[in-house]
C-alpha cells in the first residue's frame, strides 16, 4: 500500500516508476499483480474523441465607455451571455445564427463553437460583436472589437460531461437510407459499426468503480493541465458491469475544468459532424496513482475485457428503445471487422486510438519529468466502491 | 500500353449510350471499370483503368471528348492532409479500395493515392476536414 504523499515525493525525487495503461498490461502478466504493485507508481491513461458537453468561459474585459454585453457572438457564433458584464460561455456545438443547418440534407456543420474554441488556443484573432440596451452604469450599446487569447482576462475549459466510461457501438439495422448521426455516418443493412471509446487506454476504465478518479484529480487536458470538477452530466454507476468490475455500457462520466491559455489546438480540435452538428474533440489522460493491489489489477484490463453493446440508431435510439443487438470487446472493435446477426460488419471509430497512446505517453514523461505531480480527490465520485 | 485512370462524367442523354462498348470495339482499349453510380440527377459517373497502345488511347479520349464527357485524371482529385488527421477511422469503414487504410499496429491511418478511385465516399465521414476534393 501506498500513499499519494509516498508517490509524489518519489516524483520529485525522479525515482516514481510511471507507465502507460498498455504497458501495465505486460507488467502485470509477467511479474503478476503482488510485485507490478509495488514495483509501478502510476499508470497513465489517455482519451482523445468528440465531446459535445464542452465549452469555455471567456471573460473578455471592458471596453470604453463600458458595456454589459446582452448578447454576444465570437467570430459569428453565438456564446451565452446571461452572466456578469463580460462574462460569457461559448458552447462547442453552437452553430452560427445563419447556418443552413440540415436544410441541404446532410448538412456539413464547418464552423461552430468547437472551432471558435481551437482558433481561440490557436493564438487566432477572435472577431467580438456584442449587444446591449445599455444601463447608467454600462452605457455603451454596441461593441464589435477583436480578441485572443492573450487579450482575454479569463479562458476557462469547462467541460461538463467528458470521458465517458464505456460507450455504444452504433449501426443502422432498419433504415434503407445511409444515416447522420453523432455517432458518425452508419450505412443501411448493418454496413458498418462505429464506436468512441480508446478501451484499455480510456481513464474511467483503468477505474471501474472510480477508487482514485475523483473531484480534484488534477489530469491532462486539452494539452494543459486541468481537474475534475465534478461528476459529469449523465454520470450512472449502476450499469451492468463484467467480473473484472468493468462497465459493459456507457456509465460514469467526469466533469472537467482547465485553463485555455495553457492547452494547445493539437489537443482540442473544432469537430464537424456531417448531418448532426459541430463539437469539440477533446484530448483527456488522467493517472492513476498505485495505491493497491487492486488498483492495479484494474489498470491491467485489456482490450478483450472490455465489452460493449451494439445499438441500433435508425429507430432504437432515436425513440427511446434501449436495446442492444449483441456485445463485442474492443479488441474485435480494434481489429477491423465484429459479427452482427451472422455478417462481418466493417468497424471505424470516432475516438483516436493513437492520440490516446501520445497522450498517455505525454502524460507519463511530465511525471517521470518532475513536472507533474498526482493530487489527492477530495470527494469521490458517486458509485465507488460500487454504492 | 499505356495505362490511365480517370473519372467519367456523363451528361444525361449519354448515360444509355454503350459508350463503353465503341471505345472496346472501335479503339482497341481494355476497360477496367472500378467504380459506376448514377446520381440522382441523372449524371452518370465512371472510374475507369484505360489501357492500350497510345494512339488508340488518344483517339478514345477524344471520342468521348466529343461527346461531352468531363475526363477528369484521377491522382489529383482526392487529397488527404495528413496534418489535419487524428487517426480516428471514421473513414475506414466507407474506403471501398483501402486507399485510406489503417496500421493496426500502430493505429496509424495513411493514404495511398494509387488505390484512390475518387469516389468521394470518404470525405463527409472525416469530422475534421482533412480529406479534400482537389478541382
Ligand atoms: S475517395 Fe476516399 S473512399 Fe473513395 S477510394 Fe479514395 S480514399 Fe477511398
Ligand atoms: S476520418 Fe479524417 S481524421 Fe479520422 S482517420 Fe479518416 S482522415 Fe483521419
Amino acid at each position: 500500500m501506498k500513499t499519494y504523499e509516498e508517490i509524489n515525493q518519489r516524483i520529485r525525487n525522479g525515482e516514481a516508476v510511471v507507465v502507460t495503461a498498455e504497458e501495465i498490461i505486460d507488467i502485470v502478466e509477467e511479474k503478476g499483480i503482488k510485485k507490478a504493485a509495488k514495483e509501478v507508481d502510476v499508470v497513465t491513461t489517455g482519451t482523445f474523441a468528440p465531446m459535445c458537453s464542452s465549452g469555455a468561459f471567456i471573460n473578455f474585459g471592458h471596453s470604453k465607455p463600458k458595456i454589459r454585453a446582452q448578447k454576444v457572438w465570437l467570430n459569428g457564433i453565438n456564446a451565452y451571455a446571461g452572466l456578469a458584464a463580460t462574462d460569457v460561455y461559448l458552447g462547442a456545438t453552437e452553430l452560427p445564427d445563419e447556418d443552413l443547418l440540415n436544410k441541404v440534407f446532410p448538412g456539413s456543420f464547418k464552423y461552430g463553437g468547437g472551432h471558435v474554441i481551437e482558433d481561440l488556443v490557436a493564438g487566432r484573432h477572435i472577431k467580438l460583436k456584442a449587444i446591449s440596451y445599455g444601463t447608467d452604469c454600462y452605457p455603451k450599446k454596441e461593441l464589435e472589437t477583436v480578441i485572443d487569447i492573450k487579450s482575454v482576462n479569463q479562458a476557462i475549459l469547462t467541460n461538463p460531461r467528458n470521458a465517458y466510461q464505456n460507450y455504444n457501438v452504433a449501426i443502422n439495422k432498419y433504415s434503407d437510407r445511409t444515416i447522420y448521426t453523432y455517432m458518425g455516418i452508419l450505412r443501411p443493412k448493418i454496413g458498418n459499426a462505429n464506436y468512441c471509446s480508446t478501451g484499455q487506454l480510456s481513464p474511467l476504465l483503468n477505474d471501474p468503480f472510480y477508487k482514485t478518479i475523483g473531484i480534484g484529480t488534477k489530469i491532462f487536458l486539452g494539452g494543459g493541465e486541468g481537474y475534475v470538477y465534478w461528476e459529469g452530466t449523465q454520470h450512472n454507476p449502476r450499469v451492468k458491469r463484467g467480473a473484472n468490475g468493468v462497465v459493459r455500457a456507457p456509465a460514469g462520466t467526469l466533469a472537467v475544468v482547465g485553463d485555455l491559455k495553457g492547452m494547445s489546438p493539437e489537443w482540442l480540435k473544432g469537430t464537424s459532424i456531417t448531418g448532426y452538428g459541430a463539437s469539440l474533440t477533446v484530448g483527456i489522460g488522467i493517472p492513476i496513482p498505485i495505491l493497491s493491489e487492486d488498483i492495479v489489477k484494474y489498470t491491467a484490463v485489456k482490450d478483450e475485457d472490455i465489452y460493449t453493446q451494439i445499438v441500433d440508431y435508425s429507430k432504437d435510439y432515436p425513440n427511446g428503445v434501449n436495446k442492444s443487438y449483441g456485445e463485442v470487446n474492443y479488441k474485435q472493435l480494434r481489429d477491423g471487422y465484429i459479427e452482427i446477426e451472422g455478417k462481418q460488419v466493417p468497424t471505424g471509430a470516432l475516438s483516436s486510438y493513437k492520440k490516446a497512446r501520445e497522450i498517455a505517453e505525454i502524460l507519463k514523461d511530465r511525471i517521470k519529468k518532475k513536472k507533474f505531480e498526482l493530487a489527492k480527490p477530495v470527494k469521490y465520485l458517486k458509485g465507488k466502491l460500487g454504492e | 500500353m499505356t495505362k490511365k485512370r480517370v473519372v467519367l462524367t456523363f451528361p444525361h442523354e449519354i448515360v444509355s449510350q454503350p459508350v463503353v462498348y465503341y471505345l472496346v470495339k472501335d479503339y482497341n482499349l481494355m476497360i477496367n471499370i472500378l467504380r459506376a453510380r448514377v446520381t440522382p440527377q441523372e449524371q452518370g459517373r465512371l472510374v475507369v483503368e484505360i489501357s492500350g497502345k497510345k494512339k488508340e488511347l488518344e483517339a478514345g479520349m477524344n471520342y468521348l471528348a466529343e461527346l461531352n464527357i468531363d475526363i477528369q485524371s484521377l491522382t489529383r482529385d482526392i487529397k488527404w492532409h495528413e496534418n489535419k488527421c487524428v487517426h480516428c477511422t471514421a473513414c475506414i469503414p466507407h474506403c471501398p479500395t483501402d486507399a485510406i487504410s489503417l496500421d493496426r499496429d500502430t493505429m496509424k491511418v495513411s493514404f495511398d493515392k494509387q488505390k484512390c478511385i475518387a469516389c468521394e465516399l470518404c470525405i463527409p465521414t472525416c469530422p475534421y476536414q482533412a480529406i479534400e476534393i482537389v478541382i
